[in-house]
């Protein structure tokens, strides 16, 4: 039987880590499902869902020389796959500010409270080393209307300094 | 009256030119009954066109007025659609009945002229902006072998354009 695994890859930032690694999974007879690489300050990162008839300790001798040979840190966990079942945001929330320490904790929190489902975040340090501008997009879904969660991010606009811009997402189906 | 099967991705036939109608019939009508019951029986569905139920002709229907906060000109069945007329880019997001559980952002014209002719023939014009322009160009992309997903942009280029969701 088949086994859901999520595989964890950090390192060094160069070409050809994805090529190398779907190659080595590829040949052991893996299948690679959803999947998100980014880029994080130089830094390589990608989680990908795999699907593999074999054990996690096999899985892992497997990878180990590769990620001997790339200088990368790996990790693997046993999931159930919850595929076909996408949820669709319904709010976009992009902020940015001068970059400090608490702005994603206070974001997050006051979402939170709306019961704010986030389904995918991305942020970003942008600007110079004197002044770094932090900017973060967040999409998710909420239950609520449009006015209430943006009154509801309202008093965080203002302690925080930041720029909070709200809009709905209305997925066209056709 | 009978509702159509959906074609879904890879279906060959949703790559497919559609041909003009050349003669707006009894038959053709008969057909967009069928059509319009197939998309009444979709909710949250905005239009449909001819190919997705592997009919390969230029024949598409949109109907916005469920989403009552955008401009909209109601049901409207549109034969031979035209675009005489763009203006504007936005980008938001869409959804495909021919591509179940996936949903992306497509850049889109904003302000939209079509020309085409109604279920009886008649030869219409129709300006339409934002969310009903962009069903319409979802639709019309259809009926060139076209999917939203062959024109995906990418997730971190958002602060450059306005973007209407
Ligand atoms: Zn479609």
């Amino acid at each position: 039987m088949k086994n859901w695994y999520m595989l964890t890859l950090v390192g060094k930032d160069q070409p050809g880590i994805v090529a190398e690694v779907s190659r080595v999974l590829f040949d052991a007879g893996g299948n690679l499902g959803e999947a998100s690489m980014s880029r994080l300050g130089g830094n390589f990162t990608v989680m990908l869902m795999l699907h593999m008839d074999t054990g996690k300790e096999s899985i892992k001798q497997m990878l180990q020389p590769i990620c001997d040979k790339m200088d990368l840190f790996f990790h693997i966990d046993n999931i159930i796959a919850g595929l076909h079942q996408h949820i669709d945001p319904n709010f976009r929330l992009s902020v940015h500010g001068a970059d400090q320490a608490g702005i994603v904790s206070a974001v997050a929190g006051s979402l939170a409270k709306s019961n704010f489902n986030i389904l995918n975040l991305e942020s970003d340090v942008g600007g110079s080393a004197e002044k770094p501008v932090y900017i973060m997009h967040i999409e998710g879904f909420a239950d609520c209307s449009f006015l209430e969660l943006e009154k509801s991010l309202q008093l965080l606009k203002i302690e925080k300094e930041i720029v909070m811009h709200l809009v709905p997402i209305d997925t066209m189906v056709g | 009256m009978a509702q159509l099967e959906i074609l879904v991705y890879p279906d060959e036939r949703l790559r497919q030119i559609s041909q003009p109608v050349i003669e707006v019939d009894d038959e053709i009508r008969s057909f967009i009954s069928d059509l319009e019951e197939t998309l009444s029986s979709l909710p949250g569905c905005v239009g449909i066109a001819a190919p997705q139920v592997g009919r390969l002709e230029r024949i598409i229907i949109i109907d916005v007025s469920s989403r009552q906060h955008h401009k909209n000109h109601g049901h409207r069945v549109l034969i031979n659609p035209l675009i005489t007329f763009k203006e504007g880019d936005v980008v938001g997001r869409e959804g495909c009945l021919s591509v179940p559980d996936y949903t992306g952002k497509v850049s889109r014209s904003k302000n939209i002229a079509v020309t085409a002719q109604n279920e009886l023939g008649t030869h219409v014009k129709y300006e339409m902006v934002g969310y009903e322009a962009r069903a319409l160009q979802h639709e019309i992309d259809h009926l060139d072998g076209k999917l939203f997903i062959d024109s995906l942009v990418g997730k971190r280029n958002d602060l450059k354009k306005r973007t209407d969701f």
